[in-house]
């Protein structure tokens, strides 16, 4: 599975669609120290949170595309450094765990 | 590799916005002089961290990357208001971040922790009303 697939298959809003990357399982956090702490290189990492430090930490932790959930949209920051650091990023209108229970099946499918 | 390559940062204490802009660099310096995955995401989200610690509580700083071919050696130093109770602050969950930090994601009191976590080495060196200093080694070999 990679992030272009997830998205097309989750029907996500594109934000910026960067480099397709492998997504090799999803991480589920809101607290940014908590997610470079924990979350897992390649995720597919779901998040309300949508200001600038959302892209710092998905690319300090290096994790395969953003999904900002609840419909939450990315400020006007976050928006300008993910086209800056090509990143993917996505938006859906479900919330944390409906988005994990669809994608945990996809990757168990892929 | 050889010599010594040393990088030099100015954090801005006001911006919240920039904080990441150091590790981000360093991230991408690591990245052409072939370093492994794992040891770029350690040194960056270490030193993330430490950007972090000074935007929100010391108004700003210095950061001083060394890197050699072993090891990359990671020095932050503030002027802030030092800290009181070192291992208190050492220990996860515990943050004395204000309102508006927490309501962006941080403060949840993994800062210091996540450093000494994703590094080899860790020292630091505090004194109340005199400043903070962060030493940090990541093994490279």
């Amino acid at each position: 599975m990679t992030s272009h697939e997830l998205q097309k298959q989750l029907n996500l809003t594109v934000f910026h669609q960067g480099d397709d990357r492998p997504v090799v399982t999803g991480y589920c956090c809101d607290l940014l120290s908590w997610v470079m702490g924990k979350a897992p290189a390649d995720c597919a990492w779901v998040t309300v949170m949508n200001n600038n430090n959302v892209a710092a930490v998905a690319v300090l932790c290096d994790a395969a595309c953003i999904i900002l959930a609840q419909g939450a949209k990315p400020d006007a920051n976050l928006q300008k450094r993910a086209e800056l650091e090509g990143l993917n990023l996505y938006g859906s209108e479900l919330d944390a765990y409906p988005l994990a229970i669809a994608m945990g099946q996809l990757l168990k499918e892929a | 590799m050889s010599e010594t390559v040393k990088l030099n940062y100015t954090v801005d204490g006001d911006d919240f916005l920039a904080a990441g802009t150091a590790s981000s660099d360093v991230k991408r310096v690591l990245r052409q002089l072939g370093f492994g995955s794992d040891i770029i995401r350690k040194v960056s989200i270490a030193m993330y961290e430490g950007e972090i610690n000074m935007v929100i509580h010391a108004d700003g700083g210095s950061v001083e990357v060394e890197i050699l071919d072993d090891r990359i050696k990671v020095i932050l130093a503030d002027r802030g208001p030092g800290i009181p109770d070192v291992e208190k602050a050492m220990s996860e969950g515990f943050s004395t971040a204000p309102e508006e930090i927490r309501d962006l994601g941080f403060g949840a009191g993994m800062g210091l922790p996540n450093m000494k976590k994703y590094t080899d080495e860790f020292y630091l060196e505090t004194e109340v009303g005199v400043g903070t200093t962060v030493t940090m080694v990541v093994y490279a070999a």
